[in-house]
């Protein structure tokens, strides 16, 4: 059996026994939960392993410089939603990094910003929208992508345009930007993995909450109004 | 040695009023750095030395956590309907799976800096959240936040957010799930048995 066929089988076991009580909140969960198992697969046969191969043949100096590029490239677009969330000081402050260490920073290698006092922010199109007022929607996990919700897919492809890696030219170049990019980003996420799979009885629904919970954060800048725990 | 004791009294005594006096923020202030200081200088820690980093956390951070209550939070609506002994075995269990996740995110911890956000708290407030920054060269700042409220034993922590992600929150869905197919028991023994899974693996490495 290939682990292909594997990883399919796998899905479809998860997906047949995931019958219990439906949370309002995630509706499709027995698809998700086998896109879950899938993606599962996909991590541990392909990403995992490059993440770790690109960690033992790679310098850290060289690994922090690929991942200030990349986190360097962000700020345009996410100074873009700062502004389309009425931030326009945030915007530009995140234009002013991208200025500042595109240039003195070696085209991002280095963040001078930060060190100048302009912080990083994490902002994207889904937030944008959430800022605007609309609702998660259903929680959805994405083929390969990963947790989402049906607003932050639906703001996906503006993502999508607003990013200059995917946007670049010609494909080749584009294909080899993208594949650094998602390897870093897999590398910072090894821990992360470790800790999910050590602290959740049962990882589909921690890695659920543990979404559900930043993006409301991230939407709120980090400052989301209160929350009473139910009364009891 | 009738003096001697007399001595170790009085000093735990002045330790407890201490504890009862130190403002939250101050307080977390103190154990992080202690904390920082302690993986920084040793390499075993710094190694991921699984053992002795859970002696770390049993050490410094657990006195000032108030697990029953974080546990009783966690568990939500069906906290009352648990018996005193279930209680007890729930509040044990969540606590050895908490020191064990918390071993496992500190092995990314290193010399990062901590920016510490004054506390605007007044006198009679018995509940404040403490928030702290982690600094790091091209991210944005991670923020955790310690829920802490007031107990005759000094500010004990509830509650932890990182990155705007609450555990209590995290796992109230998770016992949700479980109370419901297999009761408070079933609970207890998830999570027995994850805990009991964690310290075979921890021993194999």
């Amino acid at each position: 059996m290939s682990p292909r066929a594997l990883v399919l089988g796998l899905a479809l076991a998860v997906a047949g026994c995931a019958t219990t009580q439906a949370d309002p909140r995630d509706p499709l969960e027995s698809v998700n939960r086998a896109v879950f198992a899938f993606n599962d697969g996909a991590d541990e046969i392909v990403f995992q392993p490059a993440a770790r191969l690109y960690r033992t043949v790679t310098p850290r100096v060289l690994r922090d410089a690929v991942r200030n590029v990349f986190n360097n490239i962000d700020d345009l677009f996410i100074g873009a939603n700062n502004l389309l969330q009425g931030k326009p000081v945030a915007a530009v402050g995140d234009w002013t990094r991208f200025a500042v260490n595109t240039t003195l920073g070696l085209l991002g290698i280095i963040d001078w910003a930060s060190d100048m006092g302009l912080e990083k922010h994490n902002e994207d199109f889904g937030q944008t929208l959430g800022r605007w007022g609309v609702g998660n929607g259903m929680y959805l996990v994405l083929p390969l992508l990963g947790p989402s919700t049906l607003r932050d897919t639906a703001a996906l492809p503006v993502d999508w345009a607003g990013d200059p890696v995917l946007q670049h030219t010609p494909v080749d170049e584009r294909n080899a930007l993208t594949a650094t990019r998602v390897v870093s980003r897999r590398a910072d996420l090894l821990e992360a993995t470790r800790t999910l799979e050590e602290a959740a009885l049962d990882r589909y629904v921690f890695l659920r909450e543990a979404t559900l919970q930043r993006r409301r954060s991230l939407i709120y800048d980090g400052r989301p109004p209160r929350e009473r725990p139910p009364a009891d | 040695m009738k003096r001697m004791l007399a001595c170790a009294a009085l000093a735990l005594a002045a330790g407890a009023a201490q504890a009862q006096t130190t403002p939250p923020d101050e307080l977390v202030k103190q154990v992080m750095l202690d904390i920082q200081r302690i993986i920084v200088e040793d390499k075993d820690l710094q190694g991921g030395d699984r053992a002795k980093t859970i002696q770390v956390i049993e050490d410094k951070a657990l006195p000032h956590f108030n697990h029953v209550g974080m546990t009783a939070l966690a568990v939500g609506v069906h906290w009352r309907k648990a018996t005193a002994e279930q209680k007890k075995r729930l509040a044990e269990e969540f606590r050895a799976l908490l020191v064990r996740t918390y071993a496992s995110s500190l092995s990314a911890f290193g010399d990062q800096k901590l920016e510490f956000r004054p506390l605007r708290m007044k006198a009679e407030d018995t509940d404040v959240t403490v928030q702290v920054r982690v600094l790091q060269p091209g991210s944005q700042p991670v923020s955790v936040e310690y829920d802490m409220e007031k107990t005759p034993r000094g500010w004990k922590v509830y509650d932890v957010r990182v990155a705007g992600i609450s555990l209590v929150v995290n796992y109230r869905t998770e016992f949700a799930n479980i109370v419901r197919d297999k009761g408070i028991d079933g609970l207890i023994g998830a999570l027995a048995a994850k805990n009991k899974s964690l310290a075979a693996a921890g021993t194999g490495k």
